[in-house]
């Protein structure tokens, strides 16, 4: 690029252009400043909206609450579970699925394939599927947590492709001159090769569940294996707080305010893991997108 | 004859292929199943629809009432404000929340100075990764009627509080502008992406002609994106009947609900949220709703095909 000078309308069009950014940008960062602000600040500052700007009278009671507040713990745990374990479960079905859907002499490719994108447009409904997983006897336990979810169509085609546009065909050929059949190159070189799909799909996949809710709403009903997700609907939205978990006897009187505050703790704390992971997140999220631009 | 022969050959050919790449299918076999199970077999277990579903005759057994369960909901008085609020909801957010990350994603194209562009970015994708359960807490805390930010500002200008959530007349406007709060900043990337990809040299040879950098984003960057812009615009176009589900139910109260009951959210309520469900009932107005999108997701791509050249598929 080479450094010109701009002329009055570029000067006027870039100043508009640039204004609107920043606003734009404010308007994004405000809310999230606030509630971080809100989060540390006191219960009667958060009560008579003192705070604008930067915590005032800075305290962590709203965490000491979050963290003393045993549905929440138990929540945040279950959700950690369904996450690590459920993810494990999506990767390895998302791979297999791919590999053989890129693979051009593969004839069934495009039946199969065909069976997958229909789904997409298409499903059977929520009662339908509500009484499948009630037939399969899995209804409130771990498992329909993770295995209704065990694969994403969309995440299927973005793999494919990427396979597709990585694995060359020579690769294949000279592997299958070596006597290595499809099990082993799929093992030993398409795996090892795209590891960069695979941590975009860990990525994809993990954010899903951890701020997936509404499975966990129609198919669990016990407090034991709530995620986190329902914990803070209770909380956020519902506004239902177990009196028994302000134990503090001082918070008592302020209870009200507390319970303003522990709600603004507690946004952070459950969107920390996803936050603390979110510029790999954030990189891995921009690969994924583009490559699911690509048309496969 | 010749259709007996072609079957025949077609038969030997799948067959020479299973033998030849019976790896390759045994690899697929465990994601066709979890397909089949998952996806297909409800599709067949929505045919309660046409029957009055018995738990215990089950699906195969519940008496047939053929199209009763469709007729109730075409006579029902629920039906045309829940179509009302389903199309007003998803039109309003079409038209309202479409055009933001494009114009967002040129305005970032032009920035010049890398850092500030980064950082425009890094933080407007954020919201984009919190839960829909946090951002409806987000909503709520803000426009609390007591203590919420809005009306601490309404006051501090000598307004009176009002109380957002249980105003019907204001549901669509929160939906739709918390909507475009979270997502248009992350809705640039595949903009971004399109944009980077545009040929410099057509740049360098419209400045060399004297033309404004204002001129270059309506004539350069613009057409340059337009079949991005046209194949997103059938997506959203094919899924107007599918509003955001999560939000809008977790966004609802017994006050709002003359404006922000959906169809999805009344399939919910019908089916599951009540202790009576009425599961047939329930599956009808979902099968429906789910035709509909498909026809629209077809026509909307044949639209496109027509016109631009581009389709889904």
């Amino acid at each position: 690029m080479n450094v010109r000078k701009l002329s009055l309308e570029d000067e006027i069009f870039m100043f508009i252009n640039n204004s609107f950014l920043v606003v734009f940008f404010l308007m994004v960062f405000y809310p999230i400043l606030y509630i971080v602000s809100a989060s540390l600040s006191s219960t009667d500052a958060v009560m008579s909206g003192e705070v604008w700007l930067i915590p005032v009278r800075p305290t962590l009671k709203g965490y000491a609450a979050v963290f003393r507040n045993n549905s929440i713990l138990i929540g945040y745990g279950n959700s950690l579970y369904y996450t690590v374990f459920g993810t494990i479960l999506n990767l390895f079905m998302t791979i297999i699925a791919a590999y053989p859907l890129s693979r051009k002499d593969f004839k069934a490719r495009n039946v199969i394939m065909f069976l997958f994108t229909f789904t997409m447009m298409f499903s059977g409904g929520l009662i339908p599927s509500f009484l499948l997983i009630k037939n399969l006897n899995i209804l409130n336990t771990r498992w329909a947590m993770i295995i209704p979810v065990a694969m994403r169509v969309w995440n299927v085609i973005v793999t494919r492709t990427y396979y597709q546009s990585t694995i060359s065909n020579e690769l294949l050929e000279a592997a299958q001159l070596d006597g290595c059949n499809d099990l082993k190159f799929m093992w030993y070189v398409v795996i090892p090769l795209s590891k960069a799909i695979s941590a975009v799909m860990v990525m994809f996949y993990a954010v899903g569940h951890w701020n997936s809710f509404f499975n966990a709403l129609i198919y669990l009903n016990e407090k034991k294996l709530y995620p986190l997700q329902i914990i803070l609907r209770d909380i956020l939205i519902m506004n239902s707080i177990d009196t028994d978990m302000l134990m503090d006897p001082d918070a008592q009187s302020e209870m009200l305010g507390l319970r303003e505050l522990l709600k603004y703790a507690l946004i952070i704390v459950a969107s920390m893991p996803v936050l603390c992971l979110y510029p790999f997140v954030q990189k891995h999220f921009v690969k994924g997108i583009m490559i699911g631009a690509i048309k496969g | 004859m010749v259709m007996g022969r072609n079957i025949e050959a077609i038969k030997r050919n799948v067959y020479r292929d299973i033998k030849k790449n019976y790896q390759l299918y045994l690899i697929v076999l465990l994601p066709l199943i979890y397909i089949i199970v998952f996806k297909y077999y409800p599709m067949y277990g929505a045919q309660i629809a046409f029957k009055d579903f018995v738990a215990t005759k089950g699906i195969i057994g519940s008496q047939w009432v053929g199209l009763d369960n469709f007729r109730r909901f075409f006579k029902s008085y629920q039906i045309w404000t829940l179509f009302k609020n389903t199309l007003s909801i998803s039109v309003y957010q079409l038209i309202a929340g479409f055009p933001f990350p494009i114009i967002l994603a040129l305005a970032l194209n032009n920035a010049q100075n890398l850092r500030f562009k980064k950082l425009v970015q890094t933080t407007t994708y954020i919201p984009h990764f919190i839960s829909t359960v946090v951002i409806v807490g987000i909503i709520m805390q803000f426009l609390n009627p007591r203590f919420g930010l809005i009306n601490s500002i309404i006051e501090y200008f000598g307004g009176e509080p009002v109380n957002f959530m249980g105003s019907p007349q204001y549901f669509k406007t929160i939906y739709v502008l918390s909507g475009i709060w979270q997502n248009a900043g992350w809705g640039t990337v595949i903009y971004l992406s399109a944009l980077s990809s545009i040929d410099p040299e057509l740049h360098a040879a419209a400045i060399v002609d004297g033309a404004s950098i204002f001129k270059r984003v309506i004539h350069i960057d613009l057409p340059g994106i337009l079949p991005t812009v046209v194949i997103l615009l059938i997506m959203n176009a094919g899924s107007i009947m599918n509003v955001g589900f999560e939000k809008i139910l977790l966004m609802q109260n017994p006050l709002n609900l003359r404006t922000s009951e959906v169809i999805s959210t009344y399939v919910y309520k019908v089916g599951l949220a009540s202790p009576m469900g009425n599961y047939s009932y329930s599956t009808a107005i979902g099968l429906f709703n789910s035709v509909v999108n498909f026809i629209l997701l077809v026509i909307v791509n044949q639209i496109a095909k027509r016109v631009g050249e581009t389709s889904l598929w």
